[in-house]
């Protein structure tokens, strides 16, 4: 177990240096020089703009570029924004909130998810199966920033319920709001799947042995039932997951989370590369972490996939 | 040249949803307000600084909004755009070159240090400095020592007292006092030049209002002011504080707006722009900026130089539908333009000599266009440059479409996908099309809309325009030392421009902006941005 988790660890070095190599590319490779953007519509003085581009090493080839910024991420420097700030203490402000925002909106779902999703299996083809079915083919067919204009007009403009914003700090109230917007479209895709899943495992020999052999439903249904059919959910969960820590820039964007998703895109659109490469970076080692999470997990539920030795 | 970051992306999305929200906001209408509480903290929205708050090298309306409060320079500019003396007793000259400042006593920053002359002196100094790389260097360009490639001291910058000194410029600027409100021309304590990333971070000022305390600008959150009691000029503050809150679109203030979380803002997104006058009532705000908007076609272009050009030029302005453009697809938050200026500047005329060809008229187009043929036959496509992630397409394709029905020619956009990708083309000569240009006025004078972009060899000249007869003119604007007479030569310089239209004017943007039933006495200055100092809540 020990040995498996370290060789997957020593895997995410290559796909670290990958990542950050093509990443910084494809940040090379935009078109335009951010110097000059950062005058507007005045057009700068030639000198100015050489020796700002000097001072980002803007003027070195891609490679010199490259190497410079892995050295410095080495020694802990992951690079400064324009603003002058250290991209590392922009990471440390940013990713908590967005991190809260994620958790919140994957408990969520997972809860409402997999009950809904359950009860809908067990009552196949009855009413609320197909109220189910229909509820979750509208919240997957919206966009959401539908979901999330609809959500913060009706909730927080005009009731009032919440706040139309996320305040200062960040508070957990402040982030119910969008981390339901969130959870609501993989909601509808965990109901989908829990109820299929639910639906094959119930039809399966060994749920038949089990009601005949006289155990009662409630023991059936979480530990016979559920449990097996949880993998897909499982699977869904984890890259929702990741999804989630990196990909809210919409609705980080309509509530003004000051998270993630909403600062980096800041950053690409004013082209700041350090920013960018150590966001993302940052993103896939969490991704790879989640996954070898998840498929420690797999063990737990499903022990014939359980990785011995 | 401030400039301004849409909250772009967002605006698409915004319009879409603005489909399922039409029709289900709420009308309001503005309280009578009670006594007003001088302790009572005004909020508003902001973006996050794009560099250090050090007024040198702030050039952008996120950063320029927080150092414009914190800090005091020699004047300010009221409601109307009018100089007012803010730190200064005085300023005097007699040949606009030379000009002797007098300052306040008794003025001082707020950690007790005294504004002397050496902290103008010592911050026009650092922000001149070619090595120190700010982003407002140029200001200072025409001060006596300036040396944009080189380290080189201000010469022109002399000490006589603590409380005076002189400025010599190379050659007669007679708008020079007025430019002395920009934020570049901010003074600063000595504190700042012993580490100035800190002091970027935790800035110290002589302004209305002050950092609530160190660390009170929390990135990508907010800064929090509040009143500074030591200020004694003429914008004091009548609230206790001002927080800026840091939004990403325009959609998310407004929203806050609504739901009353935040006082003012000045920025409607285009998502409400056909409902914000019926949610908001007597408390939107929609009034010309000093914000001009055009397309600059570089005479380079063939078929446009010569006597060729200008017929062509003149037959691509009058066949634009300014009015019903700015109607249909701004609904009414640009106003159609009568100059190259802006209406809220002092000696904007909407009647100068050849401003005809700015009025609609697709019959004397055609004409136009015949004659430019007879000279040298047209082929091809007329295309207009423009970044595709600030929402301009809109604009972009109405113009295209009316060159193509008017002048029965090609005309397309040609949209790139970013903005730093357009305006490098733009800076090194690449483009080969027509492009969108726009400027935002850095202090309220006429000058500045004509000689930083028109002038022969002028920094933002995009278009390597030149004319003789235009500089000659501008440089007899510049040695008057009277306004109204400046004025007048700046408006001759116009009826030039006119004729040659090396940009096609469009229309000057408007300010959009609400404000919040809880606050009263908002006005918004010609800068578009609101005089917070004034506003009362209670």
């Amino acid at each position: 177990m020990a040995g498996y988790i370290l060789r997957r660890l020593l895997q995410a070095i290559p796909v670290f240096i990958g990542t950050t190599f093509l990443i910084y590319f494809m940040v090379f490779a935009l078109p335009g020089d951010p110097i000059i953007a950062l005058f507007g519509d005045k057009t700068p003085n030639p000198a100015i703009v050489a020796q700002l581009r000097q001072q980002y090493h803007l003027d070195q080839p891609f490679i010199v570029q490259y190497l410079i910024y892995m050295g410095g991420i080495f020694q802990g420097n992951f690079g400064v924004s324009f603003s002058g700030q250290p991209v590392i203490e922009i990471l440390a402000r940013t990713f908590p909130v967005t991190l809260r925002l994620a958790v919140i909106a994957l408990l969520m779902e997972t809860i409402a998810g997999i009950l809904v999703g359950m009860v809908a299996g067990l009552r196949k083809g009855k009413l609320f199966d197909g109220t189910t079915l229909a509820i979750s083919l509208i919240l997957i067919s919206l966009p959401v920033f539908v979901i999330a204009f609809v959500a913060q007009f009706v909730f927080g403009v005009q009731l009032g319920w919440a706040r139309t914003t996320v305040g200062d700090g960040a508070p957990i109230q402040d982030l119910i709001l969008p981390a339901i917007v969130l959870a609501s479209i993989s909601f509808a895709q965990i109901v989908r799947l829990t109820r299929s899943s639910v639906i094959e495992t119930s039809s399966l020999d060994f749920v038949r042995t089990a009601y005949s052999k006289g155990l009662g439903r409630r023991r059936i249904i979480p530990v016979h039932i559920l449990r097996n059919s949880l993998i897909p959910v499982v699977t869904y969960l984890a890259t929702d997951f990741g999804v989630l820590l990196v990909g809210a820039t919409v609705t980080e964007g309509i509530f003004n989370v000051p998270g993630v998703g909403n600062t980096l895109y800041q950053a690409i659109i004013r082209g700041e590369g350090p920013t960018v490469v150590s966001f993302v970076t940052v993103m896939v080692l969490i991704y790879l972490l989640v996954n070898l999470a998840v498929d420690l997990l797999y063990g737990l539920l499903d022990p014939r996939i359980r990785y011995v030795k | 040249m401030r400039i301004k970051r849409y909250g772009v992306g967002f605006a698409a999305l915004a319009v879409a949803s603005a489909l399922v929200l039409t029709g289900c906001s709420g009308g309001g209408a503005s309280t009578s307000t009670t006594s007003a509480n001088t302790t009572a903290i005004i909020s508003t929205n902001g973006s996050e600084p794009q560099n250090p708050l050090i007024p040198t090298n702030t050039n952008e309306t996120g950063g320029g909004k927080i150092t414009d409060n914190i800090f005091a320079g020699l004047v300010y500019y009221d409601e109307k755009g009018a100089p007012q003396n803010d730190v200064a007793d005085s300023i005097t000259t007699t040949d606009s070159t030379t000009f002797t400042i007098k300052i306040k006593p008794n003025e001082k920053f707020t950690n007790g240090e005294a504004v002397t002359s050496d902290s103008f002196i010592n911050a026009w100094q650092y922000g001149a400095l070619f090595s120190h790389t700010q982003l407002n260097s140029y200001f200072f360009a025409d001060i006596e020592g300036y040396n944009a490639e080189s380290d080189s001291v201000l010469t022109g910058l002399t000490k006589v007292d603590d409380q005076t000194f002189t400025v010599k410029l190379t050659s007669p600027q007679s708008d020079f006092p007025l430019r002395l409100g920009y934020t570049a021309f901010m003074p600063l304590p000595s504190v700042a030049f012993t580490d100035l990333a800190a002091f970027g971070e935790n800035p110290i000022g002589n302004g209305p209002y002050k950092l609530a305390s160190t660390g009170a600008w929390q990135h990508n959150v907010k800064i929090d002011l509040v009143a500074n009691p030591d200020y004694t000029g003429g914008r004091k503050a009548q609230n206790g504080g001002l927080t800026i809150k840091f939004y990403a679109s325009a959609d998310a203030a407004y929203a806050d707006l609504q739901s009353n979380a935040v006082d003012v803002i000045d920025q409607i997104p285009d998502s409400a722009y056909q409902t914000y006058t019926t949610d908001l009532g007597d408390r939107a705000v929609n009034q010309p900026a000093a914000i001009f908007q055009s397309f600059t076609i570089p005479g380079r272009l063939a078929h446009f130089s010569g006597e060729e050009g200008q017929l062509r030029r003149q037959a691509i302005s009058e066949a634009i539908d300014r009015d019903t453009i700015t109607k249909v697809i701004f609904e009414g938050t640009r106003t159609p333009a009568a100059d190259f200026t802006s209406p809220v500047i002092d000696g904007w005329s909407d009647s100068i000599a050849g401003s005809d060809v700015l009025k609609y008229n697709a019959d004397d187009a055609k004409a136009l266009w015949a004659k430019a043929d007879a000279i040298s036959p047209w082929s091809g496509t007329f295309q207009i440059a423009y970044n595709a992630d600030g929402g301009h397409q809109g604009w972009v394709d109405a113009v295209a479409n009316n060159l193509k029905n008017n002048l029965g020619i090609d005309a397309s956009g040609a949209p790139s996908p970013t903005f730093a990708q357009v305006r490098t083309a733009i800076t090194d000569r690449t483009i080969q099309t027509a492009f969108r240009t726009g400027w935002q006025a850095d202090y309220p004078g006429l000058f500045n809309f004509l000689g930083p972009i028109y002038a022969t060899g002028a920094g933002s000249n995009d278009g390597d325009y030149s004319n003789p007869a235009f500089d000659a003119l501008l440089a007899k604007g510049s040695s008057e030392t009277d306004t109204a007479a400046a004025n007048k030569d700046y408006q001759d310089a116009q009826s030039i421009l006119f004729k040659d239209l090396p940009v096609i004017p469009l229309w000057y943007s408007n300010v959009t902006g609400g404000y919040g039933t809880s606050v009263s006495n908002v006005h918004f200055g010609w800068n578009s941005v609101p005089l917070y100092y004034e506003i009362t809540k209670g």
